[in-house]
């Protein structure tokens, strides 16, 4: 699948991305790809080592890719993260607040819907890993 | 007999396949024998009918009569509200649902 | 109340201005139906028997006459003059149409309302205790609790797509007025030794096909954690919570089947970690929604005694008013369960009548009830009289609050296409059956659901009726014994089913058997516990000669 959005300003990595499975063992693999079923918490250890995590989403209405794109955030990845699959327009803003910034949808979206899809909401009630200060914070002037 | 029927897709509205297009009134339904499922995935694409269903029927005189008492109450109205009923003005309506 | 400031009504603004893209690209063919359905479901709109229904979320249950008076407009511009209140306290209308949808939606933005999250598989509209705020046995007024949650799950974008709905409620008291232990998450508030606030998190309870009552998993999180343990309750669900099968795919399930002790510990390990992240919103945030939850200028040294010499006015005050916790005050409820009536309907009229009997008589506030009435929660007793003339004049004067003629019913067959059999018309024959009897009988809380999602929620009916099909022919199931407050309880079957006529007899039966064998004060739960299920089910069931 292209990846049709990135939000990132490096070059994208080129190796392709492994299972969760062979990934401990293949020592220079710095691509993994995270099924729904994964614990995203065993790649943890080699967060050092990943430029590339690919969460699929066989079905959009199977959210568990979220947990996982939180989940490697907030242990520190600062690799690209990309959803792969069924995403479609109206996912895309979740997921970029869930960590996501890259995305390969399985069937290209129509580029001014999902421009307006992700900047339609200016704020956020709840904090995540995307920095965005909360409304609370922005009520009481606390970052 | 089957029949096929569905909600119109902007005004929400319950639809039965004619055979040519949709009607608000179950008496115009058509058997659709094998094609049910054909016909409810074109029209559904076309934007003509949404959540469309194949269900069994049985022809009555003049009229369809679906052989479940629910898709009866779909094709009239609550059986508790008579007054929103599409058939507000036939007193028999009441029968014929249950 | 709360009201919106800039930021909640740049939300809802935002969110009509989405749906209103997201229905003209289904319209125009950019959106097929597959993917449309849960945006349209995330914004409370279904497509049911007759047309599309709207869902509208009453957030606590709370709401102001300005926004009463909308619903009422509502139902009236774009429905067929008449709206439902249901049991997790919204409203839902049942004549919507696609196309005019974002423009309701826009309308209840206006009010500071929205359809936000009451559908789909996320979570919903968190419900608590319809006398918070005016009585006296709260530690404190839950509401302020129950809109941090709202704000938290609004919108959250880690949790919109969980393995099915998540349902929470927010009580203060040990008496359960919200069947906070039916529900995915229930809290309540309470104080430890030290006088300190914290919430005890009952995780895993429900109704549906298979009913479980939620054990407490942790008994005191202190307050300010409860967003941060929440968080950690959905994460562990929306990571393991079963997405094989949709009928096992509650929290419920997932608890039952790790056991609570293991469901605790990935809770507890996941706490341990988001607390780390600073997801808690600041005392100063809670103070400021608590702030608009102080009690309103409430008249001192009111006379508190009434005139009692009207004996239909009696009798309405000593079953609809509940003590406030103000001297000169009373908490009304108006039952929307007249005689024959449909539980929980209430017409464009009535519903703008009573805007305005609130706006006259009680501080502009109003609550919906899961039972499916409507609270007046700050009404003088020097104006009740009054107030009951006016509600009894409208068809709001029913004197029937928790007993049999109270009677909870989902929607049923007659409107919902996941229904087995109809609802309404058992309620409305078991209504008039009893209407003599009802005083007589007392406290009898009977609720009816049309199939097993248990929306009428009859596990939890002291009587409850279930609405199968057999064989395509409607038929119910009785069952006794439900409770839904502190000492929860599921009822339980009687026996073979009955025919529409048949449910009613049967009913008149078990009443029969209460008011033959009571003793002392006791409802028929308390007789029905102390008897058990063998001297009713002999009489249901019990051959009368030809």
């Amino acid at each position: 699948m292209e990846t049709q959005f990135r939000f990132r300003a490096d070059e994208p990595a080129g190796d392709p991305a492994v299972t969760v499975d062979s990934f401990g063992e293949q020592t220079n693999a710095s691509a993994v790809r995270i099924e729904p079923g994964d614990d995203a918490r065993v790649l943890l250890p080699f967060l050092d080592r990943l430029r590339l995590v690919e969460v699929n989403f066989p079905a959009y209405t199977d959210g568990r890719g979220y947990s996982a794109a939180r989940i490697l955030r907030e242990a520190g990845y600062q690799g690209e993260l990309r959803a792969v699959g069924d995403v479609l327009v109206d996912q895309l803003a979740y997921m970029r607040r869930c960590g996501f910034d890259s995305f390969a949808p399985e069937h290209p979206l129509n580029q001014a819907d999902a421009e307006a899809a992700m900047a339609r909401y200016p704020d956020v009630y709840t904090p995540t890993v995307d920095g965005r200060a909360p409304i609370w914070a922005k009520r009481h002037h606390s970052a | 007999m089957k029949i096929l029927t569905g909600n119109d897709l902007k005004s929400g509205a319950v639809t039965w396949w004619t055979g040519e297009g949709w009607s608000l009134h179950v008496e115009d339904a058509v058997d659709v024998g094998e094609h049910g499922a054909e016909i409810a995935a074109r029209e559904a694409a076309a934007r003509h009918v949404v959540g469309p269903e194949v269900i069994d029927a049985t022809r009555e005189g003049d009229g369809v009569r679906p052989a479940h008492i629910k898709y009866r109450i779909r094709a009239v109205g609550p059986t508790v509200r008579t007054d929103l009923s599409l058939k507000r003005a036939d007193p028999a309506a009441g029968n014929w649902v249950i | 109340m709360y009201l919106y400031d800039e930021y909640d009504q740049q939300m809802v603004d935002a969110r009509v201005a989405d749906f209103r893209d997201q229905v003209r690209r289904r319209l125009d063919g950019s959106l097929a139906e597959e993917q449309f359905r849960p945006l349209r479901l995330m914004n409370g709109l279904y497509l049911q028997l007759h047309a599309y229904m709207l869902r509208v979320a009453v957030p606590y249950g709370t709401l102001s006459s300005a926004q009463m008076r909308m619903l009422g407009d509502i139902a009236d511009k774009y429905d067929r003059g008449y709206g439902h209140f249901t049991t997790r306290q919204n409203i839902q209308y049942n004549w919507i149409k696609l196309d005019e949808a974002p423009d309701i939606l826009a309308d209840l933005a206006s009010v500071g309302m929205h359809a936000i999250q009451t559908s789909g598989n996320c979570i919903r509209n968190t419900t608590s205790d319809q006398y918070a705020g005016a009585i006296a046995d709260e530690i404190v007024d839950p509401r302020p609790y129950a809109e941090l949650i709202r704000q938290w799950s609004t919108f959250h974008p880690e949790f919109s797509y969980l393995p099915r709905k998540f349902k929470m409620a927010v009580i203060a008291s040990d008496t359960d007025r919200a069947a906070m232990r039916l529900h995915d998450i229930g809290i309540q508030l309470v104080r430890n030794a030290a006088g300190e606030l914290g919430a005890a998190f009952y995780v895993g309870g429900g109704m549906g096909r298979t009913p479980m009552i939620a054990p407490c998993i942790n008994a005191f999180v202190p307050i300010d954690q409860m967003i941060t343990y929440s968080e950690a309750c959905l994460r562990v669900y929306n990571r393991h919570g079963r997405r094989d099968n949709k009928y096992k795919a509650r929290i419920k399930i997932l608890v039952h089947e790790l056991g609570k002790e293991e469901y605790t510990r990935q809770v507890e390990a996941e706490f341990a970690h988001l607390l780390t992240l600073n997801l808690e919103p600041p005392a100063a945030e809670l103070e400021r929604i608590k702030a608009q939850f102080a009690d309103p200028a409430f008249v001192p040294g009111l006379p508190d005694t009434l005139d009692l010499s009207d004996p239909a006015f009696a009798l309405w005050v000593k079953n609809n008013t509940h003590t406030h916790k103000q001297a000169g005050y009373v908490v009304v409820t108006i039952s929307l369960k007249p005689t024959g009536g449909i539980p929980g309907d209430a017409s464009a009229d009535q519903i703008r009548l009573m805007a305005d009997l609130a706006a006259d008589y009680s501080f502009d506030e109003l609550r919906v009830t899961h039972a499916q009435n409507i609270v007046l929660p700050h009404v003088r007793k020097d104006q009740l009289h009054a107030l009951w003339q006016k509600l009894a004049a409208a068809g709001l004067g029913a004197a029937n609050l928790d007993q049999i003629g109270d009677i909870i019913a989902c929607p049923g067959l007659d409107y919902c296409s996941l229904a087995n059999a109809r609802s309404i018309p058992v309620a409305q024959k078991i209504s008039e059956r009893f209407a003599a009897k009802e005083e007589e009988i007392g406290e009898l809380k009977l609720k009816i659901s049309g199939c097993i999602n248990a929306c009428g929620h009859h596990h939890a009916g002291h009587i409850g009726i279930l609405g199968v099909d057999r064989k395509g022919v409607e038929n119910y199931q009785l069952l006794l014994g439900g409770c839904e407050g502190a000492d929860t309880s599921l009822a339980q079957i009687t026996g073979p089913g009955f025919d529409e006529n048949g449910i009613v007899d049967a009913v008149e039966r078990a009443t029969d058997v209460y008011l033959a064998n009571r003793e002392g004060g006791e409802r028929f739960l308390d007789t029905y516990r102390r008897l058990g299920m063998a001297p009713f089910k002999e009489a249901i069931y019990r051959k009368e000669p030809a």
